[in-house]
């Protein structure tokens, strides 16, 4: 059960070798959560992430996850959920893919898509379920600044995480009295793996910050964060741009 | 509680609902169900799927105790007759649903008083026992189900059983937060008075070792005892406070105005608190100014003077809804107790929490008489402070994580109807009897039907 900070006890990570939801599983780890659940394609990535944190003193499970393969999520997740309650999902997995070569490889920017989005929407809502019947927890779904308005220099990715920013607006929409809570973040640039050797942007942050925001995000129930809290009123500004204008931003 | 519902035309009102404690933090969904005789609770209880139910009274425990995500949660106050009342004895039979309120009115005219009463008057005769709450007089009678001379639980089997004092069943439900079943119908031993004013002696303390020196020196002369404590104040004035201290008006007492009519029950009460209040309304600021102005105005010493029951006993019943007065995000209350001997502990907390300077304006220190046989009640002999904060204060988790650790430290424990935040590790070193009461639920209910947020986040 989350307490009354909004604090899980039990996490499952959609994305388990994800930076920024190893971050925030850390920062819930330091608090009260105890049993965590990370799913992902199994990798020595995903065994090292989990021993890291069964060092911090959680109870640690992996589970073999892939997003591209929505078939398969009913019966992974429905394992994960008939263990115990799951307070919190952290859907954070993601392909940041190469906007140069997936213009190129349409079968590449389709993969990006297909997991960003169809992906998300599938575990999305077999999470959803599951959270539905429990009567309780949050679902916490890494969106991207990205997909609040598309740029040419990142647009497959960025319209994949506007399907599935609205995506979830509307699962939170459709959940809201049923004791499930569904919070969208939206980070700026993140200084992680996704984005070594990327021109940073401005406002850029870290998984860390992330976490932070999350936690807070927790305890106010909010049902969008932005990371940091800033973008939000640069991002209102720049919605409204012209296209002429804002096809001609350095960004 | 949220008004997000769909309803469903089951003849004993279903709803899926959002429910919260008093303190509105961590929402979750139920089945609200309404049961209106014994039978349907019975039904209610057979009928209870995977995740179970939980009984509930008026609400009034501050976190998760009477929630059940995904479950039932029984809403017991349509279940609210008041049996049979024996004036010469002074004992009542009532229903588990009736509130203090209403057994105030029936019983106020008749010269009988509730034996305990807590900060509200709305809270159900149910809710009293599972929480074996105390009041300003613990110090002289203990907690309620001290008071209870029987009671019929509905338990997981369907069976109503009579439950006796001394019975393993009953120390397990006296204070057992709903967890061995529905608490049906309870028999009462009353309180003679002979007025319904309070005869009230005020003093001020100007500090933490003032108080709990007048305290210490003084409780056994009155029935009813409690300090409001100003824990914003600091530096010398740290756990500066006001005692206020009384028994049950004599009606040679009363002016002859007041002996008209001695018994009279007057519970006026003010308009709701707005659903929809700003957060940070109670900064540091307006509490410390609050605090300040009480302080002030409180007399020095004053002896005997007459107060009707609602501002002596239940002065914040007189504005409905206070709660929201914490806005959306909602408060915690953190209420612990040190046995006799760990002032020092007493003394670190409420410095802590002075230096903190978190804006707490409703706390209270009492003075706990001997413990009560409950396994998992709450009152041990000991100093017991009481506080409000608003949860969206930042790091309050983890500092009231740390308070945990000097109480624990110190052989005192939180108060379970109260929490909605504590450390599940911490919980067996508070109540040493929790193995007993786990194996009392195991052999009572192998499939628990009876489950709430609070024993799945605690693992009661």
């Amino acid at each position: 059960m989350k307490d009354a900070f909004g604090l899980p006890q039990s996490l499952l990570v959609l994305g388990g070798t994800s930076e920024i939801a190893l971050a925030t599983a850390r920062r819930l780890i330091a608090r009260r959560t105890r049993t965590v659940w990370l799913a992902g394609r199994p990798s020595p990535a995903l065994e090292e992430a989990a021993g890291q944190l069964r060092g911090l003193g959680a109870d640690v499970h992996t589970v073999a996850f892939d997003a591209l393969d929505p078939a398969s999520h009913e019966a992974v997740l429905g394992k994960v959920f008939a263990e115990g309650d799951v307070d919190m999902v952290l859907l954070a997995f993601g392909l940041l893919g190469d906007q140069a070569r997936d213009e190129r490889e349409p079968e590449a920017a389709v993969r990006v898509a297909q997991t960003n989005y169809t992906g998300a929407v599938s575990a999305g809502l077999v999470c959803a379920r599951s959270l539905q019947s429990q009567g309780h927890g949050s679902l916490v779904v890494m969106s991207s600044v990205a997909g609040e308005r598309a740029r040419r220099a990142n647009f497959i990715y960025g319209s994949s995480k506007a399907g599935l920013d609205a995506f979830a607006q509307g699962l939170g929409d459709a959940l809201h009295g049923t004791g499930v809570h569904v919070m969208v973040v939206r980070p700026g640039f993140v200084r992680t793996r996704m984005t070594a050797g990327l021109p940073e942007a401005p406002l850029a942050t870290t998984p860390e910050a992330v976490a932070t925001a999350v936690e807070l995000g927790l305890r106010r129930r909010t049902e969008t964060v932005w990371v940091p809290g800033t973008l939000r009123v640069v991002m209102a500004a720049l919605r409204h741009l012209p296209r002429a204008v804002f096809r001609r931003l350095p960004v | 509680m949220s008004a997000d519902t769909d309803s469903d035309p089951d003849v004993m009102g279903l709803d899926h609902t959002t429910v919260t404690g008093w303190g509105r933090t961590a929402p979750t969904a139920a089945w609200l169900i309404r049961p209106r005789s014994y039978e349907e609770a019975a039904a209610a209880v057979r009928d209870c799927g995977a995740r179970g139910g939980i009984p509930r009274g008026l609400g009034r425990a501050y976190g998760d105790a009477a929630q059940n995500a995904g479950g039932s949660v029984l809403d017991m106050t349509a279940l609210d007759r008041v049996h049979a009342i024996d004036a010469d004895g002074g004992t009542v039979l009532c229903d588990a649903g009736v509130s203090l309120h209403r057994l105030m009115e029936v019983l106020l005219p008749l010269g009988w008083f509730v034996p305990v009463t807590p900060g509200t008057r709305y809270v159900t005769v149910g809710g009293a026992i599972g929480a074996d709450i105390h009041g300003k007089n613990h110090h002289v009678s203990g907690s309620f189900a001290r008071h209870v001379l029987a009671l019929e639980l509905l338990t997981a089997d369907g069976e109503i059983r009579t439950v006796i004092p001394g019975t393993p069943l009953f120390d397990a439900t006296a204070g057992g937060m709903g967890l061995t079943g529905v608490i049906l119908t309870a028999t009462i031993r009353l309180q003679p008075v002979e007025t319904s004013l309070m005869s009230v002696d005020t003093e001020r303390a100007t500090d933490l070792d003032d108080l709990m020196a007048r305290l210490a020196a003084t409780d056994h002369r009155y029935r009813y005892s409690v300090a409001w404590i100003d824990l914003l104040a600091r530096g010398a004035a740290t756990g500066r406070a006001v005692l206020t201290r009384g028994d049950h008006a004599p009606l040679d007492a009363l002016p002859a105005r007041l002996r008209r009519d001695p018994l009279a029950f007057r519970t006026p009460r003010l308009p709701a608190t707005p659903e929809m209040l700003p957060e940070g309304l109670l900064s540091r600021t307006t509490v410390g100014l609050f605090n300040e102005l009480w302080y002030r105005k409180a007399p020095r010493a004053r002896t005997g003077r007459l107060q009707r029951i609602s501002p002596f006993f239940h002065p914040l019943d007189g504005v409905p809804h206070w709660n929201r007065v914490y806005g959306r995000g909602g408060f915690v209350q953190y209420q612990f107790v040190v046995g006799y001997g760990r002032e020092d502990a007493l003394r670190r907390i409420v410095r802590r929490i002075s230096e903190r300077r978190c804006p707490s304006f409703l706390a209270v220190l009492k003075r706990f008489g001997e413990s009560d046989p409950g396994w998992l009640s709450f009152p041990v002999p000991g100093w017991t402070l009481a506080l409000d904060i608003p949860a969206g204060l930042p790091g309050l988790g983890a500092f009231l994580d740390e308070l945990d650790e000097e109480v624990a430290a110190a052989g005192g424990r939180v108060y379970l109807a109260k929490d909605a935040r504590l450390r599940p590790e911490l919980l067996a070193a508070m109540y040493p009897r929790l193995d007993d009461f786990r194996d009392l639920r195991a052999r009572l209910d192998p499939r628990g039907v009876f489950v709430s947020d609070l024993a799945r986040r605690l693992s009661l």
